[in-house]
C-alpha cells in the first residue's frame, strides 16, 4: 500500500519550479506587448475601433495593460506592428507603467519610490493576504489558488492566503466589483488591521475590463483607498502576481 | 401548439405560437410528465410593449427542443398561476420572471429574489434583507457563511438551519456576482466584444460558454464552421473537462485531509491547462474559440506534444485515483455522504454531473450534439449512488474517457486536410429569428439563446449555466448531514456562482 504511494512519488518527482524569476512560458503566451515605432496613427486608430475594452491609445499608439484583455486581437490586425511576448512580469504599482508605449520595448517594474516605507519592514519576511473576489469570473481566483500549489509553491517565501480578514496584512482583489458586493468589501477592508497592502488582481479588477460600463457594478472603493500594487492579466498567471508581490515586499531581486 | 428545432437552430419568430397562458400551462405540463423532457431555459423578455415568455423543453430521445410561447402585460399586476406548484423544476425561472419583471406566480412555493440585477422589478428587493426560511426553535441554531468565504473563491450566503451538528436546511442566498451580462450582450455590438463578455461569463467553463455563443452567431448566419475547427472545439471541449476534474480531484482530497492525494492531482491539473496555454497562450482557453475560425489551428507537430502530455497525465492520473478510490479513510468520507436520488434529480430538474451520478442519462453530447460530437458515438457515463464519492468517481471515469477521445480526435486531426479558416468578426445575423445553442460543459447544459430584429441586430440575448438548475441539489444534499461534510458536498458539486448571477 505505501509502496503504491512511494511509486506515485517517484513518478511525480519535483514539482516546484526553483527558481520563479527566470522561467519562460509558452511562446504563445500573451505577457506583455510590444509596439513598432513605426505604427501609424491611421494604423493605431484602426487598432483602436477593433479593441473591445478600449485599451488602445493613438497618440502616440499605445496599450493599456489595465484594460487590455489580452485578447490579441490587434496583433493578427497588425502582425508587424503589434505583438505580444511572453514577458510575465507585467505587475507594477505606478499606473503610468502600466500605458505600454509604441517604440518602448523596456520591462515593466515597480516604481520604488512609490512603495511605502514599512511595507519592506513589515511584510518583507513574511505576508498573510486575505482574497475577496467581487464578481470576479474564477479565472484569476483558481490563478490565485495555483500560486499555493506544488508547481509555483508562494508558501516558501512566507505568502499565503488566510480565512480571515483580521488575520491578513492586506487585500487581494479580483473582478470588476458589483454594486451588490460593495459593502462586504468595505467591511473587509476595515476588519483589516494597519498598515495593509490594497492588490489589483486581473483587468477586471483593475479598470473593470469587459463589464467596465456596466451599470451593474459599483467600484467607488478603488477611489477611496491607496492601491499597492496592480497585476494585470485575463487571468492574471501566478508567476505575474508572485513576482509582483516579491518586488513589492522585499524590493528589486 | 408548439414548434420544435434542433440544437443550434433558428426559426423565425413569427412562427412561434403564442399561446394563452392556460393552453401554454398544460402543454409544458404535459411535455414535462415524461421523463425523456426537461425544461432547459423558461425566461421572459420584453417585446412590442409586451413581455413575451420562452419556455425551452429539451427532449432527450426525440433530441428536439420544443419551443413554447405566451404573452402578457409588462406589469407587476399581472397574476399566472405556478407551474413549478406541479413541476418544481420550473422554481427558479418562475423566481427570476417575478424578480425581473414584477410577475406574480399563484401557488409558487417561494419567490424569493434570485441575483438581484441592477434591472430588478422591485429596487426596495437588497441583498441585506433577504427572505431566509426560519423555524422558531430554541434547539436549533443557525449558521451563516458568506458572502466571502474562507477560501479563494467567489462569493454567496449559505445559511444553514442546525440541530447540533446536524443539517436540517441550508438556503442559499446569491446575487454577489451580478455584473449584467445579459445586458452588455446587447449594449456591446461588436462580435469580438460580444466573444470577450462570452469568455468571461465563468472563468472555469471559458470553452464551454464561448462555444455556445460562437454556435449560436454561427447558426444565426446561417452557415456553419468547417469539420475542422468543429473537431477541434471537441478537444478544446474535453481539455477543459479533463484540467477542471482533476483540479476537482484535488480539491476533494485536500477537504478529506488526503495531501498526497491534493499535490499530485494540482501537478496533473497544471499540465493539462498548460497543454491549453501551449495551444493557444492562455491556461483557460481564452481567445481560442471565435465563430467561424480560430488563431490557433491545431498542426502535427502540435497535436503530437499534446498527446505526449496527456499520455503521461492519463497515466498518472489512473495511478493516483486508483489508489484514492482505494484508500478506507477517504471511502469512509465519501460514501453515503451528499446523497441525492435519481427521483429528486429529475424534480429539481438537475442536469450534469449532478444528474448523472444519479442514473439519469442526461448529457447534452448524447441527445443534442453540437460541433465535432455529431461524428462521434458518444455515450455517457453513468453512476447511480448520488452521493459524493459517485460525483468524485464519476470525475475519474470522464477524465479517462475524454483522454481516450481527445486521443482519437488529435490523431484524426494530424491526418485531415481542410484547411483552417480565420475568424470571421463582420457577422450578418438573419433578420427577426430566434436562435438557441445548447452546450455540454464539464459542469453540464449551457445555453445561450437570442432574438434579432428586422435588421438582424440582437434585442434580447439569455444565458443559462447548468448551476442555475444544481444549486438547488446542493441545498438538498446536505439535508440530514453533518455539518462538517458540507465542504466536500460543496466540492463535489462545484457549481458556479458567477455563471448564476450573469
Amino acid at each position: 500500500m505505501l509502496f503504491d504511494e512511494i511509486k506515485i512519488f517517484m513518478r511525480h518527482g519535483q514539482q516546484f519550479i526553483p527558481d520563479v524569476t527566470k522561467v519562460e512560458l509558452a511562446p504563445l503566451f500573451r505577457g506583455r506587448p510590444e509596439i513598432s515605432a513605426s505604427i501609424t496613427a491611421e494604423e493605431a486608430g484602426v487598432a483602436q475601433q477593433l479593441c473591445p475594452t478600449g485599451a488602445i491609445g493613438t497618440s502616440p499608439a499605445s496599450i493599456n495593460l489595465g484594460k487590455c484583455v489580452f485578447c490579441k486581437e490587434c496583433h493578427f490586425l497588425f502582425p508587424e506592428k503589434i505583438r505580444f511576448t511572453n514577458d510575465y512580469k507585467i505587475a507594477t504599482n505606478n499606473p503610468d507603467r502600466l500605458i505600454i508605449k509604441a517604440g518602448d520595448n523596456s520591462p515593466v517594474t515597480l516604481d520604488a519610490d512609490l512603495v511605502r516605507k514599512e511595507i519592506k519592514s513589515f511584510f518583507g519576511h513574511a505576508l498573510k493576504l486575505r482574497q475577496v473576489s467581487a464578481a470576479g469570473d474564477n479565472a484569476c481566483e483558481m490563478e490565485l489558488n495555483a500560486c499555493g500549489n506544488v508547481n509555483f509553491d508562494m508558501g516558501r517565501w512566507g505568502i499565503e492566503f488566510v480565512a480571515s480578514p483580521r488575520h491578513a496584512d492586506g487585500l487581494v482583489i479580483t473582478g470588476p466589483i458589483s454594486e451588490n458586493m460593495a459593502q462586504a468589501l468595505e467591511i473587509c477592508y476595515h476588519s483589516t488591521p494597519n498598515p495593509k497592502l490594497l492588490i489589483l488582481v486581473g483587468t477586471d479588477a483593475i479598470s473593470g475590463g469587459i463589464f467596465a460600463d456596466s451599470p451593474a457594478l459599483n467600484r467607488d472603493f478603488l477611489n477611496k483607498y491607496p492601491i499597492d500594487l496592480y497585476v494585470p492579466g485575463n487571468p492574471a498567471h501566478p508567476l505575474t502576481f508572485i513576482n509582483g508581490v516579491l518586488e513589492l515586499t522585499r524590493g528589486k531581486r | 401548439m408548439y414548434k420544435k428545432i434542433k440544437n443550434n437552430g433558428i426559426i423565425p419568430i413569427a412562427e412561434i405560437p403564442v399561446l394563452e397562458y392556460p393552453a401554454f400551462a398544460d402543454e409544458v405540463s404535459h411535455l414535462l410528465d415524461s421523463s425523456a423532457c426537461h425544461c432547459v431555459n423558461y425566461y421572459a423578455v420584453p417585446f412590442n410593449n409586451r413581455l413575451q415568455y420562452f419556455c425551452f423543453i429539451a427532449n432527450d430521445e426525440t433530441n428536439d427542443i420544443c419551443i413554447l410561447s405566451h404573452q402578457t402585460e409588462n406589469s407587476p399586476e399581472v397574476k399566472l398561476e405556478s407551474l413549478a406548484k406541479k413541476h418544481f423544476a420550473l422554481h427558479i425561472f418562475e423566481r427570476e420572471i417575478h424578480e425581473n419583471f414584477g410577475i406574480q406566480f399563484d401557488g409558487h412555493p417561494w419567490l424569493k429574489p434570485v441575483r438581484y440585477p441592477f434591472n430588478r422589478a422591485d429596487k426596495n428587493q437588497v441583498p441585506d434583507n433577504y427572505p431566509f426560511y426560519r423555524i422558531e426553535s430554541e434547539e436549533l441554531h443557525e449558521v451563516g457563511v458568506g458572502p466571502i468565504h474562507a477560501g479563494v473563491i467567489e462569493p454567496g450566503h449559505f445559511r444553514f438551519i442546525c440541530d447540533g451538528e446536524k443539517v436540517l436546511h441550508l438556503e442559499i442566498h446569491l446575487g454577489y456576482q451580478h455584473r449584467g451580462v445579459e445586458q452588455l450582450f446587447i449594449k456591446k455590438n461588436s462580435t469580438l466584444q460580444r466573444c470577450i463578455l462570452a469568455e468571461s461569463i465563468a472563468g472555469d467553463s471559458v470553452i464551454g460558454h464561448s462555444m455556445a455563443y460562437a454556435g449560436l452567431m454561427e447558426s444565426l448566419s446561417g452557415k456553419q464552421a468547417n469539420d475542422r475547427l468543429s473537431i477541434e472545439r471537441v478537444v478544446a471541449m474535453e481539455l477543459e473537462r479533463i484540467a477542471i476534474h482533476i483540479g476537482d480531484t484535488s480539491a476533494l482530497s485536500t477537504d478529506v485531509a488526503y495531501q498526497f492525494g491534493q499535490v499530485v492531482n494540482e501537478a496533473l491539473r497544471t499540465l493539462v491547462i498548460n497543454t491549453t496555454q501551449l495551444w493557444c497562450g492562455n491556461r483557460f482557453g481564452k481567445g481560442l474559440i471565435r465563430p467561424f475560425g480560430t488563431h490557433y489551428p491545431i498542426d502535427a507537430m502540435l497535436a503530437d506534444k499534446m498527446l505526449a502530455t496527456l499520455k503521461d497525465v492519463g497515466e498518472r492520473y489512473l495511478q493516483i485515483t486508483d489508489r484514492i478510490y482505494n484508500l478506507t479513510s477517504v471511502l469512509d468520507r465519501f460514501e453515503t455522504v451528499g446523497e441525492i436520488t435519481r427521483k429528486q434529480a429529475e424534480k429539481i430538474g438537475a442536469v450534469g454531473m449532478a444528474a448523472r451520478t444519479t442514473g439519469l442519462k442526461r448529457d447534452i453530447r448524447h441527445s443534442h450534439p453540437f460541433a465535432g460530437y455529431h461524428h462521434i458515438a458518444y455515450e455517457p457515463v453513468l453512476l447511480t449512488t448520488g452521493d459524493v464519492l459517485a460525483r468524485g468517481f464519476l470525475r475519474k471515469l470522464e477524465v479517462e474517457q475524454s483522454l481516450d477521445l481527445v486521443n482519437k480526435l488529435l490523431e484524426r486531426i494530424k491526418l485531415i486536410d481542410i484547411p483552417s479558416e480565420k475568424p470571421i468578426f463582420d457577422l450578418k445575423l438573419q433578420p427577426s429569428q430566434l436562435g438557441i445553442s445548447l452546450t455540454e460543459g464539464w459542469r453540464g447544459e449551457i445555453c445561450h439563446s437570442a432574438v434579432t430584429n428586422e435588421q438582424g441586430e440582437i434585442i434580447h440575448y439569455k444565458v443559462k449555466d447548468p448551476s442555475m438548475h444544481n444549486w438547488m441539489a446542493l441545498a438538498l444534499a446536505v439535508r440530514n448531514q453533518e455539518i462538517s461534510d458540507f465542504p466536500i458536498c460543496n466540492k463535489s458539486f462545484n457549481l458556479s456562482y458567477c455563471g448564476h448571477d450573469l
